[in-house]
């Protein structure tokens, strides 16, 4: 399907088998510039900031946290906050405390089928440098290696109200035009890629999710 | 000619604006009142206009072929379609739409047309949620259009016309003409099945967020899902004005029209927040037991007492 593309646009895709190779998408996928009006790319952060919805994927024991912030103490929906199940609707990626190498293929995975502007909050000290988990041989000790991070929270493990005070300091960030990560991602893909296939072993799926 | 035509048309698109507004209004109101049963606050009312405008802005967008743009077009088709040929006030001008005779087989036709489309655009993203979805959706839908279209063939023959303006014209003069008393138990019916058509619990098992990821729509995002965002308002507002018509008398003014169409939406979120989830099968007994049985009772009822 995308054979005429330079070697430039493409991937290798080198760990599926020829067989395979068809069944997946090589393209490479591109960075976005933001509109070209200010106050329309304004407008879009704003809409963006006051309407986060989580992916509702729970990858460690911090994401505990997010229930409570649901329930009637908290109610994040007040902030124009939801859970969403598919990573294609939702822009906000919660990585709830330790990374194991087997967790980390499943939220790289799910991260490249999220639509941008999509953003990570790392919850806990486990994603950050390791938390207790340190020298544990199956859990990956700095995140942000892996996949962008646009905001931590480190504590083992926040409150709540840690929790909900790092979204409301993303939202500024976010009308501000700062959480880029989704561009870093895809900017530096072969660093990133180069990184996640260190670990992940068996490395059996293309190397973007589309 | 010409220009009666484009009068007509710029009165619907305000008809249009005005229903989509009021519905995406209304959703928000309910979502408030639902988080207060759970003892929260709730989304502000603007939230639904920033979800459909943040799903418009994002940058990204993958196609899965032509039948996935499709599906949310012919979705939206539908709902503009159902609303295309509903009065929406009685006696006036501008927002009667094009109703005309035999308009209710058209709206009838159009409600189903919508979830074809979704179901065929839904089918072609390859998720297997989506496929599931569609089909607890499809044979839900068949289960309670059953009691629907018998309880409609009753008012049919109770006022002999195909019509909804007549059917609403015969309702005018006082609450006692309605056919909610007049005929209630095609109401009855028409009501239960109403619980079946918003999507509430306990008939909610074909969007089951926690179980298959929100069903038919799961693969679709961005624009496609702003789309789908827009027509939910719209056509649930419809058929809230649809009922409204058939079984309450309709409104000759917007004031009169929101109300109604709230407490008629009411009735399914009381049963909504107050019975947990039906498994797909035990919905469709359900519909296929009590609310069909009065819906023959209902075309029985009209055949022998007020028709005779």
């Amino acid at each position: 399907m995308s054979k005429n593309l330079t070697t430039d646009n493409t991937l290798e895709n080198a760990e599926l088998s020829e067989e395979e190779k068809l069944l997946f998408s090589n393209a490479r996928p591109r960075p976005y510039e933001p509109y070209s009006i200010k106050a329309v790319e304004d407008f879009a952060n704003w809409a963006r900031a006051n309407s986060l919805w989580i992916l509702a994927f729970g990858t460690g024991c911090c994401s505990i946290e997010l229930r409570p912030l649901m329930t009637a103490r908290f109610d994040v929906s007040r902030f124009g906050i939801a859970g969403r199940p598919t990573p294609r609707q939702s822009s906000v990626f919660i990585i709830g405390g330790y990374v194991s190498v087997k967790t980390l293929k499943r939220i790289i995975r799910s991260y490249e089928q999220m639509q941008g502007p999509k953003f990570i909050v790392a919850l806990g000290s486990c994603p950050a440098n390791g938390g207790m988990y340190f020298d544990s041989y199956n859990t990956i000790n700095q995140f942000d290696l892996y996949l962008p991070v646009d905001m931590y929270i480190t504590g083992c493990m926040p409150r709540p109200e840690a929790l909900l005070s790092a979204i409301m300091d993303m939202q500024d960030d976010i009308k501000a035009g700062k959480c880029d990560g989704a561009n870093r991602y895809v900017n530096n893909l072969d660093w990133y890629k180069a990184n996640q296939k260190k670990v992940i072993k068996n490395w059996d799926m293309p190397d973007y999710n589309w | 000619m010409i220009t009666e035509w484009l009068g007509k048309v710029g009165d619907f698109s305000l008809t249009l604006l005005i229903v989509t507004v009021y519905g995406l209004l209304v959703g928000a109101s309910i979502e408030r009142i639902i988080a207060k049963v759970q003892g929260r606050v709730g989304i502000p009312y603007t939230q639904p206009f920033i979800n459909i405008i943040k799903t418009f802005f994002k940058r990204t967008a993958v196609s899965h072929g032509i039948m996935f743009y499709l599906g949310p077009v012919f979705r939206i088709a539908g709902g503009i379609g159902t609303l295309a040929f509903i009065p929406v006030l009685y006696g006036s001008e501008t927002f009667s739409n094009f109703s005309s005779a035999g308009d209710l087989f058209l709206v009838i036709y159009f409600m189903f047309f919508g979830q074809l489309g979704m179901a065929l655009g839904a089918g072609e993203s390859g998720h297997p949620y989506s496929a599931i979805g569609i089909a607890r959706g499809l044979s839900q839908m068949t289960a309670y259009e059953v009691p629907f279209a018998l309880a409609v063939i009753s008012i049919v023959i109770q006022y002999d016309t195909l019509s909804i303006t007549d059917i609403v014209a015969a309702q005018q003069g006082g609450w006692q003409n309605w056919t909610v008393i007049t005929n209630w138990v095609a109401t009855l019916a028409a009501m239960l099945a109403f619980l079946g058509m918003t999507g509430y619990s306990p008939f909610d098992i074909f969007l089951a967020p926690q179980e298959i990821p929100i069903g038919p729509p799961t693969e679709f995002h961005s624009a496609y899902l702003s789309f789908l965002q827009i027509n939910r308002s719209l056509f649930g507002a419809t058929k809230l004005v649809l009922f409204m018509n058939l079984f309450f008398g309709g409104a000759t003014g917007w004031v009169e029209l929101m109300i109604k169409t709230f407490l008629i939406y009411m009735v399914a979120i009381v049963v909504g927040v107050a019975f947990p989830r039906f498994r797909v099968d035990q919905g469709i007994r359900f519909f296929f037991k009590i609310p069909t049985l009065i819906g023959i009772l209902s075309i029985i009822y009209v055949q022998m007492v007020i028709t005779s």
